[in-house]
């Protein structure tokens, strides 16, 4: 008995290190962004055009081109995503097909996400003819987002309690008046956290826009949707691999730029969530 | 009026619920339709099991085994590192933390989550690969063992997450009734809790391979990037996903080089179909199973 | 197609004239439900009168809540569940001839448990009209009161419409959907067991209600309190694993039933 007691602390302790060994080097990562990364900030840095082969001035075009990519990509996934998962979670019957969709989204989330460019490049560039651009990029970002937005949807929407629904249906509601009525405004809160979520991904993805979008070095911003972009998570890679001498306060403020956007995100998405929490009155 | 909004938004409704379907279609047919040219000049057993690749000499050599091999080393090594850790993480987390500890934990985990890997691949070029130099005294710290390390925390989250929820479905009553007969908490949880967590915990695996083996952009910057057969972790490799990210820039529109990187764009689309399937099985099994 | 619905109007005629000249509201015939296979209701034929209130008792699983949701297809959004025979509102098939919303709107019920929607006590009970296209906020809001006040709970929300039907107490949240249900003006009310989980202060209060409403509805209540169906119905049914056992004016069920299982049932000694 006293060596079994001995065995679980031991065994609890490794766990705990474990733990540990996982969440330190985010501690760490962001420690070190935001060491290095804070002196290179000014409003310059934000607002100026990159210079001298980029080796100085700002990165106002890649921080457009980010915010630009996020909102098309937006713009193309949410609709689709919602209408998807009220389709799934609210009409969809069990059969054949509805396991074909759901197969189908399990492996649009697993795709790597560079075949995702591949895919953009084959169909949105080269097929439609749309070139690199904006919108191919965010075609591109937002098919890769969809599944994302589908499963939070979805959850949201099957944690309205199906009471609800009963109750909408007994007055003589059509299936839409209670998913209109009674089921999206309760979910709202769920889909927007995962909606967030979702598009925090997709602005820090560099693979789906290296060969649908994303520019090498564009010092001016966009005029149409067909018009390429820089854009922050590629412009990290050019700076830190492809540009000599770039000085490491660049990258670094470049690095803390973009974690910064997606953290701002994430943070939304957690307040939404926990403001939501408090609110829930079932 | 609104009749009409009904019948349209219904049809919407359908239609985007069967847009997944068409999606993956659609990536597949295009895959196909521009890899399969690659094919016409070079035979299907050659394009696997060459062990050169060298697309732009004259005459061009398309084989991708060192491409495959540099994507099983660093994977292998990623889950090596990542399981047993997610494994220890998770089980911390669900059962031995206190519950004002794990909220703190989840969120660490979820800030991982949250960071884009190019970052991580910033940080490793930075940091990671000169550490490993001086370690095992290399030229370059940018090896095999930089991206498998990496690529473990990369895919740490997923794996941590879906153990976790593995774990926190064994209903209660197991737990219960192993405790009531004196068991420990930890011989309660090795063997009772993980056994029937099992089916969660081989999903959360495959599912982390997937993510590794999928990783582009940081493995493109931090395992050296040399498409030669890897022999040890401590070399330079090239993964399959980081090969289309580096050449497909050069690579001219229509050319076989062109099509050689669309070509390994299937044989990735089938191994995440494969994996994605198989987790798929291990999670409806470990539900079938309560 | 035409000679078929005629058919179906012919039994309303010929009960209609044989019956008291209130007429009936509900006829059932040979109504046989079935879910996943398991059969809930067998050869259910009874009629409903014309505002009056039925009461339907019997013990658990004997088919009560599943007869009630027949009539208004609410037993439908089972996707295991099949139907079989017959069900007239005022004549017509409400299988072939009625749609199953307008139905609903005609055929409204309050369930077991008080099911507020998370909404404020006046979009709870003003949800109904507005989805069957009343815009007109003057109108709503007259709906709204007149409803609350039928359902005997305007004077204690009057003065807090705009909160959380949350709030309320659960005796207030089942009268709000009593009113929620009234405010699609239906011809017919049913209760699923309503007081079920009330204090006998709230019961009284939904039971003196529904004496008030008989004026205008017709109403079937389901419970599984053989006093309260005493109290407050006109007939009583007594249904037994799926089949009606009996039917009769309540006074003549309680004092002196024809079939040996309802004595049993109604002096308790089972279910």
């Amino acid at each position: 008995m006293r060596d079994s007691r001995r065995y679980e602390r031991v065994a609890f302790g490794v766990m705990a290190a474990a733990t540990g060994i996982i969440i330190a080097p985010v501690l760490i990562i962001l420690f070190i962004v935001l060491w290095y990364g804070v002196p290179g900030l000014s409003l310059e840095f934000l607002t100026a055009m990159p210079r001298d082969g980029m080796r100085a001035g700002g990165i106002f075009p890649a921080i457009v081109g980010t915010l630009v990519l996020t909102i098309g990509t937006a713009i193309f996934s949410i609709p689709l995503g919602i209408l998807a998962a009220i389709y799934l979670n609210e009409y969809a019957g069990k059969n054949w097909m509805t396991r074909l969709v759901e197969i189908s989204i399990i492996n649009l989330a697993g795709i790597p996400s560079i075949v995702y460019g591949l895919f953009g490049l084959g169909l949105f560039v080269t097929f439609l003819g749309f070139g690199a651009s904006i919108l191919a990029g965010s075609l591109t970002l937002a098919i890769m987002t969809l599944p994302v937005i589908i499963t939070a949807t979805r959850e949201a929407l099957s944690s309205v309690p199906q009471q609800f629904r009963e109750v909408s249906f007994s007055l003589g509601a059509s299936r839409w008046q209670t998913v209109r009525g009674v089921v999206l405004p309760n979910a709202i809160p769920g889909i927007l956290t995962g909606t967030i979520l979702g598009l925090s991904r997709a602005a820090g993805e560099t693979a789906p826009i290296l060969f649908t979008v994303a520019a090498f070095y564009l010092p001016r911003l966009p005029e149409s949707v067909f018009d390429q972009v820089m854009a922050l998570p590629y412009h990290i890679y050019v700076l830190s691999t492809q540009v000599p001498n770039v000085s490491m306060k660049i990258q670094y403020s470049t690095v803390l730029v973009l974690v910064g956007m997606v953290f701002i995100m994430n943070i939304i998405a957690a307040y939404i969530r926990s403001k939501f929490r408090k609110r829930k009155t079932w | 009026m609104s009749r009409k909004f009904e019948y349209f938004i219904e049809k919407a409704i359908f239609l985007s619920g069967a847009a997944s379907i068409v999606f993956v279609a659609l990536i597949f047919i295009f895959l196909l339709k521009e890899g399969l040219s690659l094919f016409s000049e070079v035979n299907v057993f050659s394009f696997l099991f060459g062990t050169n690749w060298y697309p732009i000499s004259d005459p061009p050599q398309f084989g991708i085994l060192p491409l495959i091999l540099g994507s099983l080393f660093v994977t292998f090594g990623a889950i090596v590192i990542a399981v047993p850790l997610g494994l220890g993480a998770a089980i911390y987390t669900a059962e031995v933390a206190p519950k004002s500890i794990r909220g703190i934990l989840k969120s660490g985990i979820e800030l991982l989550a949250a960071i884009p890997s190019i970052v991580l691949g910033f940080i490793g070029i930075i940091f990671l690969g000169p550490v490993l130099k001086n370690i095992f005294q290399l030229q370059s710290g940018l090896t095999a063992l930089a991206g498998s390390i990496m690529l473990a925390f990369m895919a740490m989250p997923t794996i941590v997450s879906i153990i976790e929820d593995a774990i926190v479905s064994v209903p209660k009553s197991y737990k219960e009734g192993s405790l009531a007969l004196g068991a420990t908490h930890w011989q309660t949880i090795y063997r009772v809790i993980l056994p029937a967590a099992a089916s969660g915990i081989l999903a959360a695996i495959m599912l982390g391979i997937g993510r590794v083996i999928g990783e582009t952009m940081a493995v493109l910057m931090i395992t050296g990037n040399a498409a030669i057969m890897p022999t040890s972790f401590l070399q330079p490799v090239r993964t399959l996903t980081a090969t289309i990210a580096a050449e497909m820039g050069e690579a001219v529109s229509g050319s076989s080089h062109y099509y050689s990187l669309f070509a390994i764009g299937i044989i990735l689309f089938i191994i995440s179909f494969i994996i994605n399937v198989l987790a798929d099985i291990f999670m409806h099994r470990g539900k079938a199973n309560r | 197609m035409v000679e078929n619905k005629s058919e179906i109007r012919n039994p309303k005629s010929e009960i209609k004239d044989s019956k008291s000249e209130q007429g009936n509201k509900i006829v059932t015939s040979k109504l046989n439900v079935w879910y996943d296979g398991k059969q809930a209701l067998k050869d259910i034929s009874l009629n409903v009168e014309m505002n009056e209130i039925m009461g339907v008792i019997g013990p658990s699983n004997s088919g009560k809540t599943s007869f009630l949701e027949t009539l208004n297809r609410l037993n439908e959004l089972y996707p295991g569940s099949r139907t079989e025979g017959q069900v007239l509102l005022d004549g017509k098939d409400i299988f072939k001839e009625i749609d199953k919303h307008l139905l609903r709107k005609k055929v409204g019920i309050v369930f077991a448990l008080p099911l507020p929607l998370p909404l404020s006590i006046f979009d709870n009970v003003a949800y109904g009209p507005r989805l069957h296209g009343i815009k007109d906020k003057k109108k709503i809001t007259e709906l709204v009161e007149q409803s609350l006040k039928s359902a005997a709970i305007w004077d204690e929300v009057k003065d807090r419409l705009k909160e959380n039907a949350f709030k309320l107490s659960g005796g207030q949240q089942q009268r709000l959907c009593i009113a929620r249900t009234l405010a699609v003006e239906p011809d017919v009310v049913l209760y699923d067991e309503p007081c079920s989980g009330l204090d006998p202060i709230s019961t009284l209060k939904i039971e003196e209600a529904m004496r008030e409403l008989k004026k205008i509805y017709t109403q079937v209540l389901v419970t599984n309190n053989v006093k309260q169906s005493a109290r407050v119905s006109d007939r009583t049914a007594f249904f037994l694993m799926g089949e009606m056992i009996e039917l009769g004016a309540t006074t003549q069920i309680f004092t002196s039933p024809k079939d040996k299982r309802t004595d049993d049932y109604i002096s308790g000694r089972f279910g």
